[in-house]
């Protein structure tokens, strides 16, 4: 008999804790199978987050660490200029990388650190309960914002990829979306990108994903793609922001 | 190998490369800039990784992640931006990995001054991060004895999994002496040195057929592993205790009659004060800590002879040693504090006048 689909070797058999209709786990599996596909599993490490990430050491059946929040690409860099036979990767939400570690992320991407950074964007903190995130949208309500993101006492929501397009160093920085079966395969075809540029230690490579939190935005999953796809996707538009493997400076 | 003058942040700088330091993440602060700068122009010499971090707090998070790695890795830094490493110092000790900090301690709090002090020291010594934890603390009074203490530092780190701290100050790390190194590790010892840690932290897996999975973590969600782990570092910290506490006797005999204690540059300024007040027949005593965490309670208990009217700490801080010592001293005679704040170093003539007063 003929399998076809099961688990990556990349992941551990530990059951995954995050709820249902969110993101997490399908990226988990692109990036897992990304590595199985490129034979990486024992030459690579990993950063876990602060946010709904933070178990992601339990999950990816490699050497991880678990990074203090907004930390994790100062410890990636940290295991990559220690171990530069290894590939590294952080994974990391948007609270732990767009607002308490900007200065981690600009900065290891201004280094060119050879390493893979994949960021979850869901507009929201979902670990400690819905607050808003540096990339919750204009009148969008949270914990924290329960009239609606004010714009004018709190600015617009940062938009990680465009920021990070300034610097000069990065090798390839592209954004996709989580939201539909169509969009999950391009989304595969940017973590495997990512992943082999890694593997060939090319440079500093950032894939961002638009994704949900049917929990913490009050939406059954269906409808929290819905409105995924109507009011993230117009300000955080999904494409290929560098890609100096294919010109695209 | 001959003497070579050299300032203290260099000298301790060069001794890590010797040490087998191979990794350096620092942000400049004043009084330690030397040290950055001479691990800036070494490291590239050495094969070894430099790099100027965006920040403190960035730096001592890459010093988790390659000390995760099992390498031979240090930070450095002066008070304020020590205060920004702690966050990253109370994972690295959860989460149990071997590193070296070095804190050229100035005046404080807050920006404080650029001056040599000792205001650290409960930092250092009782805590300084959140949660239950240690830092083995290591407080040089020389500029040989700075450079002595890097390979010291790493094996200590190493032995216990455990981050270690040198704590010097601006006047050790400013001044210039002469110091002799030991030789350098040899690529035989550097390889041995990267190989003790396999067992544990991140590393390519050499068995292709049995995965490994290494976690460096200092999270744990259930109340009881978390519990049973701090119990675990606390089994840790006791065998620290029996086995690593150091100092130093000076002039220290059952004759005399004022028992001094003093640590790192402070001390130095008692032993000038010491013999003067020998020469007019007066006997006064100096413990000095090599080490002030674990701290040598024994030996100041014992050093208190029969006629010891008075113990005499002296610091460049409020007294923060002043606890440790009363704990030492057990009530049996007074113990009396002097010490000048704020980057004011004593002269030896002022520790002088205090210690003529108790006779």
């Amino acid at each position: 008999m003929e399998i076809i689909a099961k688990r990556p070797e990349a992941l551990t058999k530990e059951p995954f804790h995050y709820c249902p209709g969110c993101m997490h786990g399908v990226a988990h599996r692109l990036i897992a199978e990304a590595i199985d596909e490129n034979g990486l599993i024992n030459e690579i490490a990993g950063v876990a987050p602060v946010g709904c990430g933070v178990f992601a050491y339990k999950y990816f059946n490699f050497d991880m660490a678990e990074a203090a929040h907004g930390r994790a690409p100062a410890v990636a860099t940290g295991i990559k200029r220690a171990r530069p036979d290894m590939h590294v990767f952080t994974y990391q939400g948007d609270g732990d990388l767009a607002a308490i570690g900007t200065a981690e992320i600009v900065h290891a991407a201004n280094r060119g650190e050879k390493i893979s950074v994949f960021f979850i964007n869901n507009a929201i903190y979902g670990m400690t309960g819905g607050q808003m995130a540096p990339t919750t949208l204009p009148n969008m309500k949270t914990t924290t914002s329960p009239y609606g993101r004010n714009v004018e006492d709190i600015g617009y929501p940062i938009r990680v990829c465009e920021l990070l397009s300034t610097l000069v160093a990065p090798y390839y920085i592209e954004r996709v979306s989580l939201l539909t079966s169509a969009d999950i395969i391009k989304a595969k075809k940017a973590v495997e990108k990512a992943i082999r540029y890694n593997k060939e230690n090319r440079g500093f490579t950032f894939v961002e994903f638009i994704s949900t939190c049917p929990t913490n935005w009050g939406y059954e999953p269906e409808k929290a793609r819905q409105w995924a796809k109507e009011n993230m996707l117009p300000f955080f538009k999904p494409g290929v922001f560098r890609d100096k493997g294919e010109g695209v400076e | 190998m001959s003497k070579i003058l050299m300032k203290g942040n260099e000298a301790i700088a060069e001794a890590a490369i010797r040490s087998g330091c191979r990794l350096y993440f620092a942000y400049p602060i004043t009084p330690q800039s030397e040290l950055i700068e001479y691990m800036a122009k070494m490291m590239p010499k050495v094969n070894g990784t430099f790099i100027q971090a965006e920040s403190e707090v960035a730096a001592i998070n890459m010093v988790y992640g390659a000390a995760g790695s099992g390498k031979r890795v240090m930070t450095s830094s002066s008070s304020p931006g020590i205060s920004l490493k702690m966050e990253g110092i109370s994972y690295i000790a959860g989460a149990e990995l071997p590193c070296v900090i070095v804190n050229v301690q100035r005046g404080g709090p807050g920006l404080g001054d650029i001056q040599p002090a000792q205001g650290d020291y409960f930092q250092a010594t009782k805590g300084g991060g959140h949660g239950d934890y240690r830092l083995i603390v290591l407080a040089p009074s020389s500029v040989q004895e700075f450079a002595d203490m890097a390979s010291e530092a790493f094996d200590l780190a190493d032995k216990y999994r455990n981050p270690v701290m040198i704590l010097a100050d601006g006047m050790l790390g400013q001044m210039m002496e002469p110091v002799e190194f030991k030789p350098a590790k040899t690529d035989a010892e550097l390889q041995e040195l990267a190989n003790q840690h396999l067992s544990w932290c991140i590393c390519p897996n050499a068995d292709g057929d049995k995965k490994h999975h290494h976690e460096i973590n200092s999270l744990e969600l259930d109340p009881q592993v978390l519990e049973k782990h701090v119990l675990d570092l606390y089994k840790k910290y006791a065998e620290i205790e029996k086995n690593e506490a150091r100092y130093e006797t000076y002039n220290v005999s059952d004759d005399n009659e004022v028992l001094c204690v003093a640590w790192g540059t402070a001390s130095r300024v008692v032993k000038s004060a010491i013999n003067e007040v020998m020469k007019e027949g007066k006997s006064v005593g100096l413990i000095r800590p090599i080490r002030v965490w674990p701290y040598p309670y024994d030996a100041i208990k014992q050093a208190i002879g029969k006629n010891v009217k008075k113990v005499y700490v002296f610091e460049l801080n409020s007294g923060q040693m002043v606890e440790d010592v009363k704990i030492a001293v057990e009530g049996k005679v007074p113990v009396d504090f002097w010490g000048k704040l704020g980057g004011v170093v004593f002269t030896p003539a002022e520790i002088k006048e205090k210690l003529e007063t108790c006779f």
